[in-house]
């Protein structure tokens, strides 16, 4: 077995965990590189298809190409695919920093959708070299009944024991992929030839690292215009994966103000 | 469209993934320097991504301190204000020969869960230990749960040398306790290492300040300690997670833990000693896949038989399997606020298996801190301790010894894993079930019993509220099916609590327990051609999708559904009454915990349908559903 296979194999088993001890579960489909390695995941963990459904909480400021790889693949994949909105800017905390602030937006779409579906499951692809506060995360991460993530008083997981009997009413998010790195997404993706949207491959000296709404998310230098060439780039760059990602600069905590209140 | 689609030739693993990856895990006592050890190890072997050095300088400053490395790691605001790691955080650099998954874990006290959540996934660890305030309980504390947590490597750190002005003495001292401590554990550390996390000294580099130290520096400490073993060498031990059908397989899914499986296996399943072999190993996008899958995949297999196995159930080879027991001796440690007392209801799992438990008795509670010996009738919290088990059901599982994998336990309460620790021994307290039982089939083929009763075998299931009329429908259908030649079977739920099933009471493991023993003899009976009518009122679909499951294509379920209120009016037995009255705790239909099937092959309203036409109505179905043959094209068709 080699590393990726390991990381394949873990993750397979915590899908599977989390179908076997969860009543209502949805994965949560950004459309970018981790959640299609961890739709890919499901699909195997699961022989072939997805047994619950896969939930785009859309902004409506995704890239055209984003939404086009979501209407392909979701039917191509045979997804259960639910499309959930936003509410308008006006109904997220105006304390936020801007980009922030615009970034809460989805916190509060993944609400209303919790509360139409009563999942008390979600699967969310978040890894924990992203960033510091994702790297404090549990596979199995109770969540309030207001989606609100207790950082202090997270319980012991161990032996890949996990806890899964969220609170009534309350939910778990689940993080099958919270072990790789952003040099793992992109070996795996090319080893199985999952498809890419192409906004990561280089154009004109830039691409995206990181994919996010339109108007907080930008490129980054690069030439690197195949998976190969990714993977040399990552082998050699400094530059945090999300370096285009607007929010994260803006305060010393924007991020982590997000994340306990629930943003993934 | 615009999209990248795959190529078809995949190439070798690129950079970064082919080297070997161990996962070490950083612990001590609060204070001793362990984000800052993090922090220089990362600038050391030039990890640090571009611009880090610069916000750590900016956070410090503004936060009016000297510069504080600890910043990187301890991200969370409380952190950052309070000066302590709360929770594990995972990171990732390289050395020489390997790359390394640091495991930063909290030091305080308050936090030992998450030092355990840290140290649990770790292949080796680094304990640390401040050169001025030297061994303190938390190392002690810490040292023991390396242990316990079977992290066999372990490499001793000596920080702050700075402050005993790089005395050699000093760090003798302190490398000469720990090392008995470790030792007395069974634990040899792989190096002791004097250090200056803040300065650098003995880091990645020997410094003129450590002159007199000839040993390994951190960096050369890490490079030295291996991945974990492979598994492969011990026996197959494969934990069903889940059986899927989501077509005409019947896959079953889960982690090999150990050893290794290929399609033609004779497997033997623990704890019901069930024997079977593997037909294929199924996979997606490609299957069935050929060749033996070892220790750490995730497969899906289907058996050569019709055999009924659940999730916890232990998959190994005959001849090796794990032993069955419902009596376990384990050492563990407890991370609940309330003490673990003896006699306490637990919830234990083992693997993928649950199990409730008793607390027979606990043998010994210490504090690993202080090394002394408590009273040993609980376990206080971040103590540890050896406790006897009792569980409700036969669980699967191996000495930890024989199996570090399948020998480990967790205990939940209120649904939140509050302890856990290693199987020190399987106490069956009976005769394990033995493994080369072979099941034996009856002398009669199926259809020369359905050529005499006209029918095939079959488990009628009614389902419904006390007094819906289940038992006067059962025994019914019972006189029409034999008038005509038939061979039915009553099992009435009542009758067999009576007997087989006096042993259970009335909470919902002991009612799935009634379940699934009801669904097995009447699957029994089935089998051999009989048609069993079981009157239950199993209020659980997940129960009766579990009967559904033993009996498969066997199973008929008929909804005897009359409304609450008339079946209280009718109240044959009196519970209702008793019930109202507070005599007749988890009495289903009061308590209204009823949960209504669906997929049902039959629905009967006995509020507004006599007996007769009842019974019509289940005849019917079972016609229609291939259980009754049309006596006559049937019968001359088997003549």
């Amino acid at each position: 077995m080699d590393h990726l296979d390991e990381l394949e194999a873990q993750s397979i088993y915590i899908l599977r965990e989390a179908f076997a001890r969860l009543k209502k579960l949805a994965l949560l489909w950004s459309l970018g590189k981790d959640s299609n390695v961890m739709i890919w995941l499901a699909r195997k963990a699961f022989f072939g298809r997805v047994p619950f459904p896969a939930l785009h909480v859309d902004t409506g400021k995704k890239f055209p190409e984003m939404y086009a790889f979501r209407d392909r693949f979701g039917k191509e994949w045979d997804l259960d695919l639910r499309v959930e909105p936003c509410p308008p800017i006006d109904a997220v905390d105006p304390t936020l920093p801007p980009a922030a602030r615009s970034a809460a937006r989805k916190t509060e779409g993944l609400k209303w959708a919790l509360n139409k579906y009563g999942f008390d499951g979600l699967i969310a692809g978040i890894r924990r070299d992203e960033e510091a506060t994702r790297a404090k995360e549990r596979v199995f991460s109770p969540r309030g009944l207001e989606g609100e993530w207790d950082v202090r008083d997270q319980p012991p997981e161990f032996w890949d024991h996990f806890n899964a009997s969220p609170p009534q009413g309350a939910h778990l998010r689940i993080h099958p992929i919270l072990h790789w790195t952003e040099a793992d997404i992109w070996a795996y993706t090319k080893r199985e030839g999952i498809p890419i949207i192409p906004l990561y491959l280089a154009k004109d000296g830039k691409r995206y690292r990181s994919l996010g709404d339109q108007d907080i998310t930008n490129p980054v230098a690069s030439t690197a215009s195949s998976i190969d060439e990714i993977l040399d780039e990552l082998d050699n760059t400094k530059i945090p994966e999300r370096a285009g990602r607007a929010l994260d600069h803006e305060t010393e905590d924007a991020f982590e103000r997000l994340r306990v209140a629930g943003y993934l | 469209m615009n999209m990248i689609l795959p190529t078809a030739s995949i190439s070798a693993t690129p950079n970064g993934t082919t080297r070997p990856q161990v996962r070490i895990v950083i612990v001590g006592h609060v204070d001793h320097g362990k984000s800052t050890l993090v922090g220089r190890l990362l600038h050391e072997t030039g990890s640090l991504p571009d611009g880090k050095l610069e916000m750590l300088k900016a956070v410090s400053a503004r936060r009016g301190m000297p510069f504080e490395w600890s910043f990187l790691l301890d991200a969370l605001q409380t952190e950052r204000d309070q000066g302590i790691t709360i929770d594990t955080t995972q990171i990732r650099f390289r050395t020489r020969s390997r790359d390394v998954v640091l495991i930063d874990a909290p030091g305080h006290a308050e936090f030992l869960r998450n030092m355990i959540t840290g140290a649990s996934q770790a292949d080796g660890a680094v304990l640390i230990i401040d050169a001025l305030e030297g061994v303190r309980s938390q190392t002690r504390r810490h040292g023991y749960l390396l242990h316990l947590l079977g992290v066999k490597q372990v490499a001793v750190v000596v920080n702050k040398m700075d402050r005993v002005d790089f005395s050699a003495d000093r760090f003798k001292e302190i490398s000469d306790e720990i090392s008995a401590h470790l030792i007395g554990l069974g634990v040899t550390p792989t190096a002791v290492v004097p250090i200056s996390a803040r300065d650098g000294d003995g880091v990645a580099e020997h410094t003129p300040r450590i002159g007199w130290y000839k040993g390994p520096t951190v960096v050369e400490a890490l490079d030295a300690l291996e991945p974990a073993p492979p598994l492969a060498e011990l026996p197959l031990r494969l934990p069903v997670q889940a059986i899927y059908k989501f077509d005409d397989r019947r896959i079953v899914a889960g982690r090999i833990e150990s050893g290794s499986l290929k399609a033609g296996d004779e497997i033997v399943i623990m704890p019901t000693g069930k024997i079977a072999k593997i037909k294929t190993v199924e996979s997606w996008p490609v299957t069935p896949v050929n060749g033996p899958q070892g220790a750490g995949r995730s497969v899906g297999i289907t058996l050569d038989r019709e055999l009924f196995l659940e999730r916890g159930d232990i998959i190994g080879h005959s001849g090796q399997s794990p032993r069955d027991t419902r009596r376990i001796r384990a050492r563990i440690f407890w991370l609940h606020d309330k003490p673990l007392t003896t006699g306490e209801q637990i919830l234990i799992r083992l693997g993928t298996k649950e199990s409730r438990a008793t607390v027979v008795a606990i043998e010994k509670a210490i504090d690993p801190g202080a090394l002394s010996n408590e009273e040993n009738t609980a376990i206080a919290r971040n103590h540890v301790g050896e406790i006897d088990i009792s569980l409700a059901q036969p669980v699967a599982t191996d000495p930890y010894t024989d199996n570090p994998r399948t020998g480990r336990l967790v205990i939940e309460v209120n649904g939140r894993i509050a302890g856990g620790g290693l199987v020190l021994s399987v106490d069956a307290g009976r005769p394990a079930v033995p493994i080369d039982i072979v099941p034996v089939e009856s002398a009669l083929r199926p259809d020369e019993r359905s050529a005499r009763y006209h029918h095939n075998g079959a488990v009628i299931w009614l389902t419904g509220l006390p007094g819906s009329g289940k038992s006067t429908l059962a025994r019914a259908l019972e006189r029409r099916l034999f008038s005509n030649g038939g061979s039915p079977i009553l099992l009435d739920g009542d009758t067999f609590r009576a007997g087989l099933n006096s042993d259970l009471g009335f909470s919902p493991q002991d009612r799935t327990e009634n379940i699934r023993r009801l669904a097995e003899v009447a699957t029994h009976l089935a089998r051999n051609g009989h048609i069993a009518i079981v009157a239950a009122v199993s209020p659980s679909t997940a129960d009766r999708a579990a009967a559904r499951r033993i009996a498969d294509s066997a199973f008929r379920e008929v909804y005897v559904a009359t409304p609450a209120e008339v079946c209280e009016t009718r109240d044959p037995k009196g519970h209702y009454a008793k019930a109202r009255s507070g005599g007749l705790p988890s009495f289903t239909g009061i308590t209204n915990d009823y949960q209504p099937p669906t997929g049902n092959e039959l629905t009967i309203d006995t509020s507004n349908r006599s007996v007769s036409d009842a019974t019509d109505a289940i005849e019917r179905m079972l016609a229609t559903t291939g259980i009754l043959f049309d006596e006559l094209t049937d019968l001359a068709a088997n003549i």
